[in-house]
């Protein structure tokens, strides 16, 4: 007997699925950090009115690149904006574009990835083919492709950021539909006399569920990364509004004097990024248990 | 008698999120020089893991030796340094691994990875190694040419005579075979059997042959050990085993052969499930399915008995039924 | 084997085609005229008629299309900058040195400091080394390209003074851009690296190998590393995409002259021609090493190889 055949003997317990996932997401620390850190997020972005204490556009040229003090406790940037409250309002911004983006190549990837899967033949050929194409330029220069031709704003920001994402689920959602489709219970099903549409939505797509959720929780943080860096390069969010790679990249001239200026929207970014891949990475682990040994 | 290899009292745990596996508890086994020992038992009763002991390739962590001594050849293989065991290995004492599929390097071309066994334990040219390595493929009925291509290109029985010819090719004292047949079609496996018995005599090795087949056992091997849940609980020569086991779980094995010259209608089973490994049952691991137990079985734990010259079992109800002539 | 690369280089053109198809329909329909751009406000309504119909700017829109990869496979021709008046292929191909130049470094940095992290992690699994090199490779992973080149600005060239913040002529100015492109690249290797070695090392050729009585460092220097360094190679390729569009970004902070920041300046000038040409160009170059990784993946992969016979 090796371990490979004692193992998942002992690892197989009767619970529920998911509350078997959340007990093994919460053993994972870092996880729960991650978890921790995007529940102050979102706090900070739905609430952002109340806590922050200055308003984030509001100019104060008697206060201008002031360092962290008891009054601004990150100090103030070019035109006297109090850092902190312009950090708490780029979290709304951040998470709307991330978790937008993320929605918008969920739904068109998961559809067609999901269709491609389920019909095969043609449609599949002719979907997958385009979707070669997409993947043929790098995502992040896809996103610039497309802002640099709708024009920077706020939904082309997230329109752009989601279609470049779009074959990655696409692949994923078509990949485990194939493995899916070809299992025993789809066959049983279907002679049961389901429809199409019946199986994709009570059978298929629950059972695809797991690398969708991981891939999900990884792709609001590239979202959130490719727009800040859209962003940087004056592509993305424009002035006034907080965002925090356009407030990088207002720092960045300054960054020699006042480097307090750069430093807190990069923790900013890099800390969201860190939580969601550290959720991800835990959730994968956690939903495929067989993975980690 | 000369002991070629004698393991006594060996426990090996494996430390796992839910527990401690027990996978062999307090283990005694003994093998004569030149004898081929059949090693019997269902899945999970602990049968890789002593092989792997015997190699000393437990993984580790999670696996531990936690106790006992596995004589060969009168040194203890336990007190052997990782240098020393890496010369007992392959020229020493070789294995040959349950699935054929897995157990060759994928990126390497077969005659390199006998070669590779060849210059670890003998004196020779890379060159002259390549060359044994061709004889040895040959001798286990492959094509000379056929020694340049890469493990997937060869069928699964094929596989397996690869790994056949890398355990031989040292010719080694010990040959250890972990089910070298189950992961194989029904009609290669008469094939890569033959072929074994016919090596076996040709190398003069002795060998230890890891099976749940009985049938296979009583083709190939001299002496026959009963596993169950991490200890031997029956050990005797082929023949007197084969005409009359003692133990209550032999008898079951037994009984759970379908016997061609009969017309049954239903084979009988033996009860129950093999213990969870992490808790084993106290006393007597097969008493909780033993139509046998008494309130004694659940309590002491059984040691081995000799019923009869060189027939021993790890059960004293029916070894004094036995000795007493009464049936069993 | 010839044939196998073939059937990939004819497999490729419809690939192409496709991103210049995408690329021209995304910018064909961007509002504002071409003509208004290239001859500026102050040009006459007749000279603007003028110059459409000599650019066939008044074509239909598959014809537009049909001219701009005619000239572009027969003559080499992507057009002309709208704000330099020269021709695009010139001026991508006079920055892009810099860029190949910059994603090369990236990446041999990535290797050389990933895979010995990933596999050392990978044998010391759950060791402090482990741990560590884990967290920092999702630090890694989770920082923005654009900071960590400003943190690296602000610590080496600002504070220290050692390394210039700007330029990539000399080997001291290329060390900045290509760690800082390198940051993610290096943790994405070693978290490939080290979960391929986890799987590899305990596989049962692995234990066969053990068995034979082999060294340690053999069993995991060459059973074990060359196959799991299989998917690495696969990344290593992907990641190449990224470390070409990652020196946008790069290129941008540091000033390097390279295709990234061509195209940033484009886009911000709103010269088209040029954005449609750079975007075409790294497609065409991603696609190029992409098959040059299959290539590589079939050499040594002998299952792959074999099928390719």
């Amino acid at each position: 007997m090796s371990e490979k055949e004692i193992i998942p003997e002992l690892v197989r317990k009767r619970r529920s699925p998911f509350v078997d996932v959340m007990m093994r997401l919460a053993k994972s620390p870092l996880a729960m950090f991650g978890l921790a850190i995007i529940f102050v997020l979102v706090f900070c972005a739905i609430f952002a009115e109340l806590i922050s204490p200055y308003s984030p556009i509001k100019q104060d040229l008697m206060h201008m690149f002031e360092t962290p003090s008891a009054e601004h406790w990150l100090g103030t940037d070019e035109f006297g904006r109090d850092i902190l409250s312009r950090l708490i309002y780029g979290a709304r911004v951040s998470l709307q574009v991330g978790f937008i983006a993320v929605g918008i190549a969920l739904v068109t990837g998961g559809m067609l990835g999901a269709v491609s899967g389920y019909y095969s033949g043609k449609l599949d050929n002719i979907i997958m083919r385009v979707m070669d194409v997409l993947l043929s330029i790098p995502q992040t220069l896809l996103a610039i492709a497309i802002v640099a031709a709708l024009g920077p704003s706020l939904m082309n920001l997230m329109i752009a950021v989601g279609i470049s994402a779009v074959p990655t689920y696409a692949r994923i959602v078509r990949g485990s539909v194939l493995s899916i489709r070809s299992m025993e219970f789809i066959e049983a099903a279907r002679a049961a006399g389901s429809s199409d549409l019946r199986i994709i939505l009570k059978h298929i797509i629950p059972n695809s569920m797991a690398p969708i959720i991981v891939q999900s929780t990884l792709g609001v943080a590239s979202a959130i990364l490719n727009a800040a860096g859209l962003s940087f390069i004056g592509l993305g969010i424009q002035p006034p509004n907080p965002e925090w790679g356009a407030m990088l990249s207002g720092g960045r001239q300054y960054i020699r004097d006042y480097p307090h200026m750069t430093l807190y929207p990069g923790l900013a970014i890099m800390l969201t990024i860190l939580a969601l891949n550290f959720l991800g990475d835990g959730l994968r682990d956690a939903l495929d248990p067989k993975l980690k040994r | 008698m000369d002991n070629m290899l004698d393991i006594r009292n060996l426990t090996i745990h494996y430390e796992v999120e839910s527990g401690t596996v027990h996978a062999v508890e307090g283990l005694n086994l003994t093998l004569g020089r030149g004898e081929s020992l059949g090693f019997v038992g269902e899945t999970g009763a602990g049968k890789t893991t002593t092989a792997l002991g015997i190699m000393r390739l437990i993984p580790n962590p999670p696996g531990k030796i936690k106790s006992g001594e596995i004589i060969f050849d009168g040194e203890n293989l336990l007190d052997k340094s990782e240098a020393e065991m890496r010369k007992i290995r392959g020229e020493k004492i070789a294995m040959i691994f349950q699935d054929p599929m897995t157990s060759l390097n994928p990126v390497m071309t077969v005659d390199k990875q006998i070669a590779e066994m060849i210059s670890l334990h003998k004196k020779v040219t890379k060159s002259e190694a390549l060359k044994l390595a061709g004889d040895m493929l040959e001798l286990v009925g492959i094509r000379r040419e056929r020694m340049h291509d890469y493990p997937h290109q060869f069928s699964g029985g094929m596989k397996q005579r690869v790994v056949i010819a890398i355990a031989l090719a040292c010719d080694p004292e010990l040959l250890i075979a972990d089910e070298p047949t189950t992961a194989l079609d029904v009609t290669i496996q008469a094939q890569v059997l033959e072929l074994m018995k016919e090596l076996k005599q040709k190398f003069s090795a002795s060998m230890i042959l890891i099976t749940h087949d009985l049938g296979i056992v009583a083709e190939i091997c001299d002496k026959v050990a009963i596993m169950y849940a991490g200890r031997v609980v029956e050990y005797a020569d082929k023949r007197s085993l084969y005409s009359h086991p003692i133990h209550p779980y032999t008898r079951g094995l037994f009984r759970s052969v379908p016997d061609i010259d009969e017309d049954v209608d239903e084979l009988p089973v033996i009860p129950g499930l093999m213990p969870d490994p992490v808790n084993l049952p106290s006393g007597c691991a097969f008493h909780p399915r033993c139509s046998m137990a008494t309130e004694e079985c659940a309590k002491v734990r059984p040691e081995m008995q000799e019923a009869e010259p060189g027939h021993f079992a790890a059960c004293p109800f029916c070894v004094k039924k036995f000795m007493n002539g009464e049936a069993l | 084997m010839l044939k196998y690369i073939l059937r990939r280089i004819i497999m490729l053109i419809p690939v192409l085609l496709g991103v210049a198809f995408c690329v021209f329909t995304l910018l064909y329909f961007t509002p504002g005229d071409p003509a208004r751009m290239v001859l500026g406000d102050l040009a006459t309504d007749e000279a603007i008629k003028e110059f459409r119909d000599k650019e066939g700017l008044n074509d239909p829109f598959l014809v537009q299309f049909g001219n701009y990869i005619w000239k572009a496979v027969a003559h080499g021709d992507i057009g002309r900058s709208y704000s330099s008046k020269r021709p695009v292929m010139q001026e991508i191909l006079t920055a892009f040195p810099y860029t190949l130049k910059l994603s090369a470094f990236a990446m041999i940095i990535a290797i050389i400091i990933g895979i010995p992290c990933g596999i050392i992690s990978a044998i010391k699994q759950y060791s402090w080394f482990d741990t560590i090199t884990m967290i920092f490779a999702m630090i890694g992973l989770s920082m923005p390209v654009f900071w960590l080149g400003l943190l690296l600005i602000l610590f080496f060239a600002v504070r220290l003074r050692w390394l210039p913040s700007s330029g990539f002529s000399t080997f001291k100015a290329m060390i900045l851009p290509s760690v800082a492109l390198a940051a993610q690249s290096i943790s994405m290797v070693t978290r490939m690296t080290r979960s391929s070695m986890l799987e590899v090392i305990r596989a049962d050729y692995i234990r066969t190998a053990r068995a034979k009585g082999q060294k340690e460092s053999i069993v995991i220097g060459v059973h074990a590393l060359r196959n799991a360094l299989i998917p690495v190679v696969t990344l290593c390729g992907l990641q190449f995409g990224q470390l070409l569009s990652g020196a946008i970004l790069t290129e941008s902070i540091f000033a390097v002259p390279g295709v990234g920041r061509l195209m940033v300046n484009a886009i911000m000038s709103r010269d088209y021609p040029m954005v449609q040409g750079g975007v075409l160009f790294i497609a065409v170059t991603f696609s190029i090493v992409n098959l040059l990784v299959d290539l590589l993946y079939a050499y040594i992969d002998p299952r792959i190889k074999a099928e390719l016979k």
